[in-house]
């Protein structure tokens, strides 16, 4: 089958091994954090891999991402080492952030992450300041920042917009709509014709899509972001998607519609694409072999970090500044 | 050398570090070619363009928040928030991304920002206008504050706030802009967390910063025609902020007095005054003071705001009881 804007079965493929590889990471994570081996806030990305596997898939290695709160996928995605992250979500010498930032807090500026962050939509704005330092330095990258549904109703959010298309940036905005702002529903606190509506009203060419089809993710993406890296100014991307799981590892969800619950596994992105791929040309054992692969990297990524030691004291007080930086005195 | 007004240093210090190193950028409210609130960035965009003197939106926390993302990704922006009070509008991105990026990241990057919100009343700006808000970023772990009180230390600390690859929170006094002094334009970089002492004494050792400074140097004569000697040290930085030479000095006079125009309680002053105790307890020969704003909102009407004012009269008598012993 030929697939548009230079995507192949290859390249898709190769997406679905990413969403395997940000499930099987978030499956550990959010158990591990509801057996109290995991400390804070942990964000499951369960149910929206197909949104960072087609957005990054057409990203080079130069590109900047930001993230939000539930951002393990997006590193992942990005090409962070799920080892590292691994050693960071269990605190321990060797994080990708030495241990100091935890789940809501992974970057790999190595890898153009620019981090997760634990406040709504203020990773947006350092997504438009990332573009506006690619357009001083003449740099060859684009940005995109990915966000949920509930930083629309933020007011940096909001600027964010009207900055970037006033100054024309190179960045693609993602939004990644759960339906969810933590505990509540989106819609019951938000006015207006909608997300799209809103990125269009600063004069942001938006394009609207299933965000749990890998394909369609992909194909809007590379579609974006080419117009992006072609100096077009900003675009806009709005992919619906489910949050299999509550806000937090440990939010129960009570206040979800059981039935709305059960209907997530009709829409997983990963059985989707599996369908998909089956159907063109992969064999039912290579993607069998897929998915023991990304569990026993996960598993093995795991069991170093369990045994991992914490960092030492000394790290207290290292990176907190140059002047005038803390001491026991 | 040349005589020049504090809002020219600024510019100057500006300019020099904009020709010298081309990932210098400044961005804010008005500063194209309007030239910033006090014209200190005056002709600027003409010379290094849009791209590096950015006017922009009234959109505090975006000027912020786009200035760390474009920090950390290889500029050194300088932001313009106008007034202190406005940058109450960016504190999210101050306190939880600029402070935090390199500490929480595990020192991937830093985050080389300057962030400048000028402080202090300014001829009936009232209570939204004229707050000096520098301890509530003393308070926070990963900023540098800075507080220039002469055209000199306005050239040469900002040089230094631009070279450093902390985030500086960069605080200018509104009443300060037209003041006039000598500037050497060739001046290196001034050292951050050094003091001056601007006044030598024996009797009494004053602390201020900013704005204050020239009251306190008059109280000084004042107390100097009494016969009491005040040693006047101009803090410069708040953080970090020169024990040494604060201790020093209450170590020689026995007696530490702070001014700062901020609402005494919680300032800054009573960090200080509070280090001073629990060190030099032995060797003060009496309890530290400090003199500051009442707690209220500043008032616009004059008279109210003259008495939110600490005046050189009042520095003077504060002095010259301290060294009387009543």
């Amino acid at each position: 089958m030929s697939l548009p804007l230079g995507l192949s079965v290859e390249r898709i493929h190769a997406m679905y091994q990413r969403m395997l590889l940000m499930r099987a990471f978030d499956e550990h994570a959010g158990n591990a954090r509801r057996d109290n081996r995991l400390r804070g806030s942990v964000h499951e990305y369960i149910g929206q891999e197909a949104i960072a596997a087609g957005v990054c898939a057409v990203l080079t290695e130069r590109d900047y991402i930001s993230s939000y709160h539930r951002g393990h996928g997006h590193c992942i995605a990005k090409g962070a080492d799920p080892a590292a992250m691994m050693l960071e979500i269990y605190g321990k010498a060797g994080g990708v952030c030495g241990g100091k930032g935890g789940s809501m807090h992974v970057a790999d500026f190595s890898r153009g992450i620019l981090g997760a962050n634990g406040v709504v939509a203020d990773g947006v704005t350092i997504a438009v300041g990332a573009a506006q330092a690619v357009r001083l330095l003449g740099e060859d990258r684009i940005v995109v920042a990915f966000f949920g549904d509930g930083a629309l109703n933020r007011g940096p959010m909001l600027e964010a917009l009207n900055w970037a298309k006033v100054y024309d940036l190179p960045i693609l905005f993602v939004c990644e709509d759960n339906g969810y702002s933590d505990h509540t529903r989106t819609p019951s606190v938000t006015a207006g014709p909608g997300i799209v509506a809103r990125a269009e009203a600063f004069g942001i060419p938006a394009d609207s899509i299933d965000g749990n089809d890998l394909l369609a993710v992909a194909c809007s993406a590379a579609l974006l972001v080419g117009e992006v890296r072609a100096g077009k100014g900003p675009r806009f991307l709005h992919a619906t998607t489910c949050r299999w799981r509550g806000h937090l590892a440990l939010d129960l969800g009570l206040y979800r519609d059981p039935q709305e619950v059960a209907g997530h596994a009709a829409q997983d992105p990963i059985a989707r694409i599996t369908t998909w791929l089956l159907g063109n040309g992969v064999a039912h054992s290579t993607l069998d072999e897929d998915a023991t692969v990304a569990s026993a990297r996960v598993a093995a990524a795991a069991a170093i970090a369990e045994a991992a030691p914490c960092p030492g004291a000394g790290e207290l007080f290292t990176d907190v500044q140059d002047a005038g930086a803390p001491s026991w005195a | 050398m040349g005589v020049m007004t504090y809002a020219q240093a600024a510019r100057l210090a500006l300019h020099q570090e904009m020709q010298r190193d081309p990932r210098v950028w400044a961005l804010g409210e008005d500063i194209g070619p309007e030239g910033g609130v006090a014209g200190q960035y005056l002709d600027l965009q003409r010379e290094f363009g849009r791209n590096r003197i950015v006017d922009t939106p009234i959109s505090e926390s975006t000027i912020m928040g786009s200035a760390i993302g474009a920090a950390i990704c290889g500029t050194r922006p300088v932001v313009e928030l106008r007034y202190a009070d406005f940058g109450l509008c960016a504190a999210d991105e101050i306190v939880n991304q600029a402070a935090k990026a390199r500490y929480m990241l595990g020192g991937q990057v830093r985050v080389p920002v300057v962030i400048r919100q000028p402080i202090g009343f300014r001829e009936g700006m009232a209570a939204q206008h004229s707050q000096s808000t520098e301890a509530w970023w003393v308070h926070i772990p990963g900023l540098v504050v800075v507080a220039p009180a002469t055209p000199a230390d306005n050239h040469a600390l900002l040089k230094a706030a631009i070279r450093s690859d902390d985030p500086v929170i960069y605080m200018e006094h509104k009443e300060l802009w037209t003041s006039t002094g000598e500037v050497d334009a060739e001046a290196a970089p001034a050292a951050l967390g050094r003091a001056a002492i601007r006044r030598e004494g024996r009797d009494l050792t004053l602390v201020t910063w900013s704005g204050m400074l020239g009251d306190c140097l008059a109280a000084a004569d004042a107390a100097q025609a009494q016969g009491v000697s005040i040693e006047v040290i101009d803090l410069r930085t708040l953080w970090p902020w020169d024990r040494d030479t604060v201790f020093d000095s209450v170590a020689r006079t026995g007696r530490l007095l702070v001014v700062h125009q901020a609402v005494k309680v919680g300032g800054f002053g009573a960090e200080i005054a509070a280090e001073v105790a629990e060190h030099l307890f032995r060797t003060l020969r009496c309890a530290p003071r400090r003199l500051g704003a009442p707690r209220t909102p500043v008032p616009y009407s004059q008279p109210l705001e003259a008495l939110c004012r600490v005046t050189p009269a009042q520095v003077a008598s504060c002095a010259l009881a301290m060294v009387a012993g009543t």
